[in-house]
């Protein structure tokens, strides 16, 4: 079934770009996208009046036994480099950068990562009210933008991944790690690799979260074969990614997951938070299945990981430099 | 637990003061007949739930009872009262009270000290009982429901390791010992204090009462049952009917691969990494745990421990995992874990205040 989706932005390469979110267009390129853009619009309008679906699909998943619920159980994980920036973004040489004589150049701290220490492209997350790739980015409000910013040039102090902290929702779903739905008629609970990060989703809850929390409370339902998760109470303290976008403590996460295929997942997310952003905004994903036979949850305990980064000065003999 | 009915988050600090009664009245009645178990869409008994497990029967077998794996009636009162007017101590815990004197008020235990944890936070919840017995210990084997002796090995490990355990008196004391001191680097240190895994081997395996945050979060599926831990966040995802990972992967809590036995859920646990959460154990650790559900809230959870390298036969317990309709709160250790940084600063400054006394620079 096709999917309602916009003809791909007209970018173009250039080999000074420092700060990540200027996308250069040619001004005629952006005017051509916009009518190609439009007539997709007005197709893909007459599609969901068509079918009354805003997001195609007309799989009918198994159902969990005993219950009338779909089976979503299964090792899962995003495919995408929504981790590194949620929003459009070009390649660029590493997360932190410094100015060099001839553009930027990977910060000194970065520098020997090399390409592993590059940051792959990707075309964004963001979907518009039709669930197509939004052509814009998230609507922050002015302040939470400059603060977008400067988290961005502060990304080594300030990132809760690097801490390896808790990664809060939505970010937990699209690191480049896998998770575990384990589902049965009364319960959904996610575990993911990341940290050990767990959500317990609570079906019959009328409680708010009595404190707020890294991952926040998980309240479920199902609607038809989508589960409904709102999500609330989390820390202001959490990132969506490593690009330093981020939340207030007032943030509400609305997921819909849906399987579409017996391998696939349709994720949506949308964030309302009115303390950071102008208004609602949503993003969304497919979620693959982990397929091979021996597929499971490793250990990534990064505690250990980033004892030396967080208390190697305080050791007796702290080691070089 | 989702029924919907009375809902509660745990609040070590305020509730339960009555299930040594609940249990002695259990007891008295006998009210444990065979009954009604949830069971799952394929037959199998349901574990699912959430319990806590917090009690107040100790691991040990206090030596009065001998090879008396239950209490008499007469004994089991007198551990009801004792137990209750301990209990009783929490109400104390007025926030306006005086502080303590400094040094601490002289009473024995962590709450002596300023700073230390009263009755208060010590929530000895969940049950005594195991079925209508008021056990005297949770180890039943060996028989005297002690721990078994160690081998020369493991007794070595650990004198070296106590002579590095002792009291903060204000110096760096272990500058006179040979050999590295406790506080030298984070790897040192406890897991608990690293946040790796909570203590008491409350994630184990086998999973253990600790002194608080004492709730299970079991989902059980066909092929899945996973067991969460509320200390820390931990998640146990036992495979069913699969066979163990290859013995170069190893896991904090162990690689967990689950059967049945009849109505009687077994987890067998293996490749551990070296440092697993149950002390004293080593890599070599295997664990094999039993939960049979005894009533439509209660698990019995059985274990069996065998380390051939610390100790000298392997060793079994059990308790009662009681369910409860709290929930649980996030347990995020190391995003607020202050005091592993402040703990090595401090051994710092102690070291550096003992080189300044002897006149150095």
């Amino acid at each position: 079934m096709r999917r309602c989706a916009n003809p791909p932005l007209p970018l173009q390469q250039t080999t000074h770009l420092f700060k990540p979110t200027n996308l250069v267009v040619s001004k005629e390129a952006f005017r051509k996208y916009y009518v190609r853009a439009f007539i997709s619009g007005v197709v893909c309008a007459a599609f969901i009046l068509a079918t009354g679906q805003s997001f195609g699909n007309d799989y009918s998943a198994p159902r969990l036994a005993g219950s009338d619920q779909p089976d979503i159980n299964g090792i899962w994980q995003a495919l995408n480099t929504a981790n590194y920036d949620i929003e459009r973004h070009m390649a660029r040489p590493a997360m932190a950068l410094r100015e060099g004589p001839h553009g930027p150049v990977p910060a000194a701290a970065v520098v020997k990562l090399g390409a592993v220490g590059a940051v792959p492209g990707g075309m964004g997350i963001l979907v518009d009210a039709n669930g197509s790739p939004s052509t814009s980015g998230i609507p922050y409000t002015p302040e939470a933008l400059e603060k977008k910013r400067e988290n961005a040039a502060q990304w080594l102090d300030r990132d809760p991944e690097i801490k390896c902290y808790l990664p809060g929702v939505p970010r937990a779903n699209y690191m480049p790690y896998p998770f575990q739905i384990i589902q049965n008629e009364n319960a959904v609970f996610i575990a993911y690799e990341y940290a050990g990060a767990v959500r317990d989703v609570y079906f019959d809850n009328d409680v708010p979260a009595p404190v707020d929390s890294w991952m926040g409370q998980s309240d479920g339902y199902w609607e038809g074969d989508t589960l409904v998760i709102e999500v609330t109470g989390q820390l202001d303290s959490s990132w969506f990614d490593r690009a330093g976008n981020h939340h207030s403590g007032a943030i509400k996460v609305t997921e819909r997951w849906t399987p579409t295929g017996p391998n696939h997942l349709h994720y949506e997310a949308t964030i309302e938070d009115p303390e950071t952003f102008t208004e609602p905004w949503t993003i969304a994903m497919p979620l693959y299945r982990r397929m091979e036979p021996n597929a499971r949850l490793m250990d990534f305990k990064c505690v250990e990981f980033v004892e030396e980064l967080m208390y190697g000065e305080w050791r007796r003999y702290p080691l070089d430099e | 637990m989702a029924n919907g009915v009375d809902t509660h988050w745990t609040n070590d600090m305020n509730t339960h003061a009555n299930t040594i009664l609940l249990g002695l009245a259990a007891l008295l009645t006998g009210s444990f007949a065979t009954a009604e178990i949830p069971r799952t869409a394929d037959g199998k008994p349901d574990m699912s739930g959430t319990y806590n497990v917090g009690t107040s029967t100790s691991m040990q077998r206090n030596r009065i009872f001998g090879d008396n794996r239950y209490m008499t009636e007469e004994q089991a009162e007198r551990y009801a009262r004792a137990t209750q007017s301990f209990l009783q101590g929490r109400t104390s815990s007025d926030p306006d009270r005086e502080a303590p004197p400094e040094g601490g008020d002289g009473s024995p235990g962590a709450a002596g000290n300023v700073g230390g944890y009263n009755a208060f936070w010590i929530p000895r919840d969940g049950t005594t009982s195991l079925g209508k017995k008021i056990p005297t210990s949770i180890i039943y084997e060996p028989e005297n429901g002690r721990y078994p002796a160690r081998t020369e090995e493991s007794r070595n490990r650990m004198v070296r390791r106590y002579r590095n355990y002792r009291g903060n008196d204000g110096t760096a004391w272990w500058l006179e010992n040979e050999g590295p001191g406790p506080y030298d680097d984070p790897e040192l240190r406890p897991l608990a204090e690293r946040c790796l895994l909570g203590f008491s081997s409350t994630s184990g395996p086998p999973m253990l009462p600790a002194l608080y945050n004492n709730t299970k979060r079991i989902v059980q599926t066909a092929d899945t049952v996973m067991i969460l831990i509320e200390m820390n966040h931990d998640a146990r995802i036992v495979r069913m009917n699969s066979e163990h990972v290859a013995p170069d992967v190893r896991k904090w809590m162990g690689d967990s691969i689950g059967y049945w036995e009849g109505d009687t859920l077994v987890i067998d646990t293996t490749n551990f990494a070296d440092r697993p959460g149950l002390g004293g154990a080593t890599r070599n650790l295997h664990v094999v745990e039993r939960f049979t559900r005894t009533d439509e809230s209660t698990l019995l959870y059985d274990f069996t421990v065998d380390d051939p390298t610390v100790w000298t036969q392997p060793w079994s317990g059990q308790y009662s995992w009681p369910a409860t309709n709290e929930r649980l709160y996030e347990y995020a250790c190391h995003e607020g874990n202050y005091a592993l940084g402040n703990i090595l600063r401090g051994a710092r400054i102690l070291e550096a205040d003992a080189i300044v006394a002897q006149g150095g620079e």
